[in-house]
């Protein structure tokens, strides 16, 4: 297991480097020069000149990237045109933000749509099962701008319940240990910055959550159907076996395992997919981080976010891959 | 006569969805007394299976309901009630508990997920209601009671690693577990292999004789009946047509339907008293003397294995030897059977000669030509004289793919022919098969399992091969749609001057439509012969296994087998193994067997 593990992070840098070749390419074949963002429309030729050499870019292409990687190597992603900032700094400050919102998001899919889907596979054409899959089929098509903005119209607006955009409110002063405000406010001991954290997170969690639970939902019945249609849950039924164990203890425990690939790949696209989300909420995450860097040409920012997305992929889908061979015993990695 | 146990009567199911008058199952009527094993015989479609599942109130959970009837089942404090009218809560109380089942397919009967031990266990947890330490107790004793080796560590494994036999033994376990008055066993030795077969039914009887309970058995099997029933029940469209004493049944057989199944079975002991269809063979040795001109396809020392890659560098960490060093020869219009159970290469072999496998050494030489030096050009030609059928012929015909598109599809890969001779040549194919004109235009899905084996018939025989391959041809097949199939087999062999290479693990099958047997174990052929020789006085010990493992025909010849569970050999050896295949010695008059 440890040896595989191993092997599986080793065969990611590979990924990795041609990931940075990538895009280090589409944001050289990218039109517009990055000097016109660092510099004013005033500056001189010379000027021009002597930043183009400061930040390195009158070296050949691929000198720059050489460069690059060996920073990147050591953690160094390079300075922000923009915010004149290490990029690693950057990423690491915003980076807990994205991640709290797409774990609180899943917990919450995972916790409505799994026991809907269950629920409505184990009476198939039922009236529960019609209201569900609707329901479902509704959070998988509502446009997440769309859900977002109502959502802020209904409840930071008409109902002013709710804080419409933003982490927390500003002058809570908790100590940063993890980076989730959630937990610092539990370390801390400070219930109302919990309180707080919570309030902020509501919306955002509900727009994103609405899309993965309506998927989760008719995977999970889907595959739990499925299962019901297999021998064994047969053989479970010739036992004595109540329609709750057969469901539950047979059926659902199979059907997981496809949900489980689910529920990877749909927080795997929570963490990227929240960039429009974190817009319209103005979430200080690593989505809206990548937008600013896009709109103002940042190439290190968005080479650094693009490298930091695809670590983050391959380590969900690792961790997908140990949860089988937890849930299913046939899978022995190695 | 013993108290009846179980007494169905009027029991009519039906499938929703059906019309009104279309019936699964029409009102049978059956008995099963105390201690008592009834088997029920029928084919695909019969309604046997509906029936069992019926008493167990199981086919509701396939989308099918009891329309009428009743299924009165006596209680140990006498009088009795209706299982057909109990509620679902007092059914489960009685499923697993008095009444308990085996199924048909002991690979997917069991929880893939969960322990052998947590899947006995919870039966007994369920009805007895005691604790888990206690239960594991239970079936510790289960297990040990249907002869599983190393019970203790079963318990905590996961059923993909036990063996299709050792699988439909915990099956059987867990349907002891309660000690119930009935086990109903659907088809419990269909999916096993022969010698396997013997070992399950041999301790189904003992099980039965150990703890009294009765035993409903559904199969399809004459020869698996005559081994184990005191009672017959036979059903065919819903109905039953015959039922009685085993005894009666055997020697009287008073419908039609019945005698087919009964003629359907192997008759080996039976052969002596010479009830042959095919003497050619053996009376014709002028025919096959050694004079090469006649053999149509060589094979020699053919050998193929597939590596077991493990590791980062996919390194190989073993080989699985499934063919080493067969030899034979297929002349002109014979039939070669190669016969073993599975895992032993036969079909490996078929698919190695056909090079949809690529062999690792040896040659086969089609009509003197060795396929392993020709191009890829003249492999296509070679192909025209070798053709394939498969097992399954639900799976191997392409269901979007017209009868005539599906059987010229050769025609036009060779370019034999313009598209209106392509179509004669389809029409009159389809025709010979026994399909009609008419049919050309269906899909695969439109037709039975036998008429699709006749479609795959007519593709084989499209571009005239002096060879076909047949791989358990029939093997999916109901047996009365067997004999048609072969039938047909040998009337095109003859027609066509075909040599057939018979790929089968069924000893009816092989006895019925062979010339000369070979017998594969563990990759290599351990004996071949003429089919009365090897079937007659089979010279390995294997063989002879093999054969006496085949169930009898007649239920006066019940005899005690053997009852442990053996562990199977595998072909699986050490990378740089070397496998020494010795020639075989002459046992009799073309009769080889490998001897210690």
């Amino acid at each position: 297991m440890l040896g595989y593990t191993l092997r599986r992070v080793a065969g990611t840098v590979p990924v990795l480097f041609m990931v940075s070749l990538l895009i280090f390419a589409l944001v050289q074949l990218a039109p517009g020069d990055p000097v016109d963002m660092l510099v004013s429309d005033e500056a001189t030729e010379e000027v021009r000149l002597a930043i183009r050499s400061a930040w390195g870019l009158d070296q050949p292409i691929y000198v720059q990237y050489l460069t690059f990687v060996k920073n990147a190597v050591m953690g160094d992603f390079g300075q922000s045109f923009r915010y004149r900032e290490p990029v690693m700094d950057l990423i690491l400050e915003r980076l807990p933000a994205s991640l709290e919102l797409a774990i609180y998001s899943t917990l919450v899919a995972v916790a409505i749509g799994l026991p809907l889907g269950v629920w409505a596979a184990s009476r198939p054409n039922s009236l529960v099962d019609t209201l569900g899959s609707i329901g479902g089929f509704f959070g998988i098509s509502l446009p997440n701008f769309w859900l977002g903005i109502l959502l802020i119209l209904l409840f930071a607006g008409t109902f002013n319940l709710l804080p419409s955009g933003g982490r927390e409110t500003w002058g809570l002063n908790v100590e940063r240990v993890t980076g989730f405000l959630t937990i610092d406010a539990i370390i801390a001991g400070r219930w109302d910055a919990l309180w707080d954290a919570l309030r902020h997170l509501t919306l955002p969690v509900i727009v994103l959550g609405t899309n993965m639970t309506g998927i989760i939902m008719q995977i999970t019945r889907a595959s739990v159907l499925e299962n019901l249609q297999e021998d064994y849950v047969m053989t479970a039924r010739a036992k004595g076996m109540s329609g709750r164990v057969v469901l539950w203890r047979h059926a659902f425990r199979n059907a997981l395992i496809a949900v489980i690939t689910i529920i990877g790949l749909e927080f795997g696209t929570l963490i990227s997919g929240a960039i429009i989300v974190e817009t319209v909420f103005a979430w200080p995450g690593i989505g809206y981080l990548l937008l600013q860097g896009i709109s103002f040409r940042d190439f290190p920012l968005i080479t650094g976010l693009v490298l930091v997305y695809t670590t983050l992929f391959v380590l969900i889908n690792l961790a997908i891959d140990m949860i089988y061979t937890v849930v299913d015993p046939r899978i022995r990695l190695g | 006569m013993t108290e009846d146990l179980l007494r169905i009567s009027d029991l009519a199911v039906k499938f929703r969805g059906t019309p009104d008058g279309a019936l699964a199952v029409k009102g049978i009527d059956l008995a099963i007394g105390r201690g008592e094993v009834v088997a029920i015989v029928g084919e695909s479609g019969s309604g046997k299976s509906v029936t069992a599942k019926s008493i167990m109130r199981l086919v509701e959970y396939m989308g099918a309901e009891i329309v009428g009837g009743r299924a009165a089942l006596s209680e140990k404090s006498g009088g009795s009630i209706d299982l057909l009218t109990l509620d679902e809560t007092r059914m489960q109380g009685l499923r697993g508990d008095r009444i308990a089942m085996i199924f048909q397919e002991p690979m997917t009967s069991l929880n893939p997920v969960l322990t052998i031990g947590q899947q006995l266990s919870e039966v007994v947890v369920k009805h007895r209601k005691i604790g888990r330490a206690e239960a594991d107790g239970i079936a510790l004793n289960a297990l040990q009671q249907v002869r599983i080796p190393e019970p203790e560590r079963r318990l905590r494994q996961y059923p993909h690693e036990l063996s299709g036999g050792m699988r439909q033994r915990v099956m059987i376990a867990m349907a002891i577990l309660c000690k119930p008055d009935l086990l109903i066993a659907d088809e419990p030795t269909t999916a096993l292999d022969v010698t396997v077969q013997a070992e399950i039914l041999e301790l189904l009887k003992v099980i039965q004789r150990e703890t009294g309970m009765a035993i409903l058995l559904i199969t399809h099997d004459m020869g698996v009946v005559a081994e184990i029933a005191d009672k017959v029940v036979v059903m065919l469209k819903g109905e039953v047509v015959e039922s009685g004493e085993i005894h009666a049944i055997f020697n009287a057989p008073k419908h039609e339907y019945t005698r087919r199944l009964l003629d359907a079975a192997p008759k080996l002991q039976a052969r002596q008293e010479g009830s042959d269809q095919k003497e050619r063979a053996a009376e014709t040795p002028a025919a096959q003397d050694k004079d090469d001109a006649n053999v149509v396809l060589s094979v020699r020392n053919l050998v193929t294995r597939f590596a077991v890659r493990q590791g980062m560098f996919q390194r190989v960490v073993a080989n699985v030897h499934a063919v080493e060093g067969v030899s034979f020869d297929l002349r002109e219009k014979e039939t070669l059977s190669l016969v073993g159970e599975s895992g032993c290469g036969k079909s490996t072999t078929g698919k190695s000669i056909m090079r949809l496998i690529r062999p690792n050494g040896g040659e086969v030489l089609l009509q003197g030509r060795n396929l392993e030096g020709v191009g890829a050009s003249e492999m296509i030609e070679m192909r025209k004289r070798i053709q394939m059928v498969f097992q399954d012929p639900y799976a191997s015909l392409n269901p979007r793919m017209s009868v005539e598109q599906i059987v010229a599809e050769p025609l036009r890969i060779h370019r034999v022919g313009s598209p209106s001779e392509i179509r004669d040549r389809v029409h009159g194919l389809l025709e010979r098969v026994g399909l009609t004109r008419a049919q050309a235009s269906l899909y695969p899905h439109q037709f039975s399992g036998g008429q699709r084996q006749r479609i795959c018939i007519a593709r084989a025989l499209a571009l005239n091969p002096k060879v076909i391959i047949a791989d358990e041809p029939v093997s999916a097949l109901d047996v009365s749609i067997q004999g048609q199939i072969l039938d047909l087999l040998a009337e095109i062999q003859e027609e066509f001057s075909i040599s057939v290479l018979f790929i089968s693990h069924d000893m009816a099958v092989v006895e019925r439509v062979s010339d000369r047997i070979a017998v594969m174990y563990l990759g290599e052929i351990i004996e071949i012969g003429p089919r009365d020789a090897v079937l007659g006085s089979p010279a390995h010990p294997y063989t002879q296994r093999l054969l006496s493992a085949v169930p009898i025909v007649h239920p006066d010849q019940r005899r005690n087998r053997t009852l442990g569970a053996r562990e199977l050999r595998s072909p699986i050896r050490p990378p740089g193994y070397v496998h020494e295949t010795p020639p075989l010695k002459a046992v009799g008059f073309e009769h080889y067997a490998r001897m210690a």
